[in-house]
């Protein structure tokens, strides 16, 4: 269901942004490769959701570039917010809103939309005011209409801050699939334990600075920097 | 006391009885004020949708002129129709004035920008909450529009009804435009003037009651329609 032709790596060169005189990110280099997933890790006020929002192309960097498969193009991929917002509209039309503006008929994007919706358990509740949803099912629903359009990298910003544990695993188990139907999933989270289940890589953050990329197993093993280090013993707070 | 009762007596027997100039009257108010609103909408809604997502140079000017133009007077929307549609102004030659049409455009005209203020207002707040995830999405500000306009129609519900009972109860610009003639363009609230002036007090007590009500049963059951799909759909 992916597009044919990759668009990866995403590379970012000498990324900076500031916001109201305020520098949040200071050069920061990163390639991103096919692959498991890529989990920004890093303590609160890092600058995780600014790279996020960087790589998607939803804010405009203050200095250096974004690049898919070296050429600067449009924004790519899909993102699902740390409060997504749900249309006020069914589950169903919400999970093909996406499809909608890429143009496909309405029989087609239905069809993908209900697949979409049963990958994450949310067939039965198709018909159902999107807004009425637990916040658990509102996280799956905005996977579910992430991943509809088939994106070649899913974008999560802390997928799964506000859920209980149950509603977490669930999202969990739907991250684990879409990594395992092939796209390239970049998460932020602050959950350590969350990172050691789903990462393939690690990238670490620490006042808008990339002090590390690593594979997981390497980065928990033997994080090669101080900061990581105390990061990992939950010493490092911000 | 008693005129007044005795008027009173009389238009309830004007309605109950179905009378037949009543009904002319209650008919052609309610087809000139609905299409009067729908007009207005067709450019009001968008409008207001347009300048609730976009950004552009003169768009703080519109909105002021926009609000400012909510409280323009019936009777200045009726003369400026009126000098446009008489035989001499620009649009003489298709022959509206003093027709059902010239009431529509006036009214129209009247609560179009009503509905673009009260929509752009009612529409920015969504706005506020759905930018960042529309243009995750790709939607650019065009496309943003009819999304908008179909998830805030709850809202915008409100924002017709307002609009419809300023068309419904404006007297100045359709009795300029329409002329007030009787069977032809003459409304409730012409009539209401016409027959009060003149001293029928039961014919205009009567479309007095009926203009009232229909404003109430209208809005009630737009507030009814509204909380059911709202329930519906959150």
């Amino acid at each position: 269901m992916r597009a044919p032709v990759s668009h990866l790596p995403l590379v970012a060169t000498q990324l900076r942004y500031a916001a109201g005189g305020v520098a949040i990110l200071h050069g920061l280099d990163l390639a991103i490769e096919a692959g498991p997933p890529l989990v920004i890790l890093g303590p609160n006020g890092a600058g995780k959701s600014v790279l996020l929002r960087l790589l998607h192309g939803l804010i405009v960097p203050t200095g250096g570039n974004v690049t898919w498969s070296g050429e600067p193009g449009r924004p790519r991929g899909a993102m699902v917010f740390q409060r997504p917002v749900m249309l006020r509209r069914s589950v169903l039309a919400n999970a093909a809103y996406p499809l909608k503006l890429a143009g496909q008929p309405r029989a087609a994007r239905h069809a993908a939309a209900m697949a979409a919706l049963d990958r994450v358990g949310l067939a039965g509740l198709a018909t159902r005011a999107a807004r009425r949803l637990s916040g658990g099912e509102q996280q799956r629903l905005a996977l579910a209409r992430a991943e509809a359009t088939g994106p070649e990298v899913v974008f999560l910003d802390e997928p799964c801050a506000s859920l209980d544990p149950a509603a977490a695993r669930a999202v969990e188990a739907i991250i684990a699939g879409i990594a395992g139907r092939g796209a390239k999933v970049v998460m932020t989270t602050h959950d350590l334990a969350q990172a050691r289940r789903l990462a393939g890589e690690i990238a670490f953050l620490h006042r808008g600075r990339l002090l590390e990329q690593a594979p997981a197993a390497t980065f928990f093993s033997a994080p090669s920097t101080p900061e990581a280090a105390a990061f990992l013993r939950g010493e490092l707070l911000a | 006391m008693s005129d007044l009762s005795l008027a009173f007596d009389a238009a309830l027997t004007l309605v109950a009885t179905g009378d037949e100039t009543l009904s002319r009257i209650i008919l052609l108010s309610l087809q000139v004020s609905i299409s009067a609103v729908l007009v207005a909408a067709l450019v009001g809604l968008p409008l207001g949708a347009l300048l609730a997502v976009a950004r552009f140079p003169g768009r703080h000017g519109i909105i002021i002129t926009l609000n400012a133009l909510m409280g323009l007077p019936p009777v200045v929307a009726g003369l400026v129709i009126y000098l446009l549609l008489s035989r001499s102004g620009p649009l003489g030659s298709l022959g509206l004035l003093f027709t059902p049409g010239a009431m529509v455009i006036a009214q129209a005209l009247l609560i179009a920008p009503i509905l673009a203020a009260l929509s752009r207002q009612v529409l920015e707040g969504l706005w506020e909450e759905y930018a960042e995830q529309l243009r995750s999405f790709g939607a650019g500000t065009w496309r943003a529009v009819p999304t908008l306009l179909w998830d805030g129609r709850f809202a915008l519900l409100t924002v017709l009804l307002a609009g419809f009972g300023r068309a419904s109860a404006e007297v100045g610009a359709v009795m300029i435009v329409g002329g007030n003639i009787e069977g032809f363009t003459r409304v409730m609230t012409t009539a209401i003037a016409l027959e009060t002036s003149k001293g029928d007090l039961p014919l205009a007590l009567a479309l007095g009651l009926v203009l009232m009500a229909i404003v109430l049963a209208v809005n009630a059951a737009a507030q009814v329609a509204r909380d059911a799909a709202v329930r519906r759909a959150g």
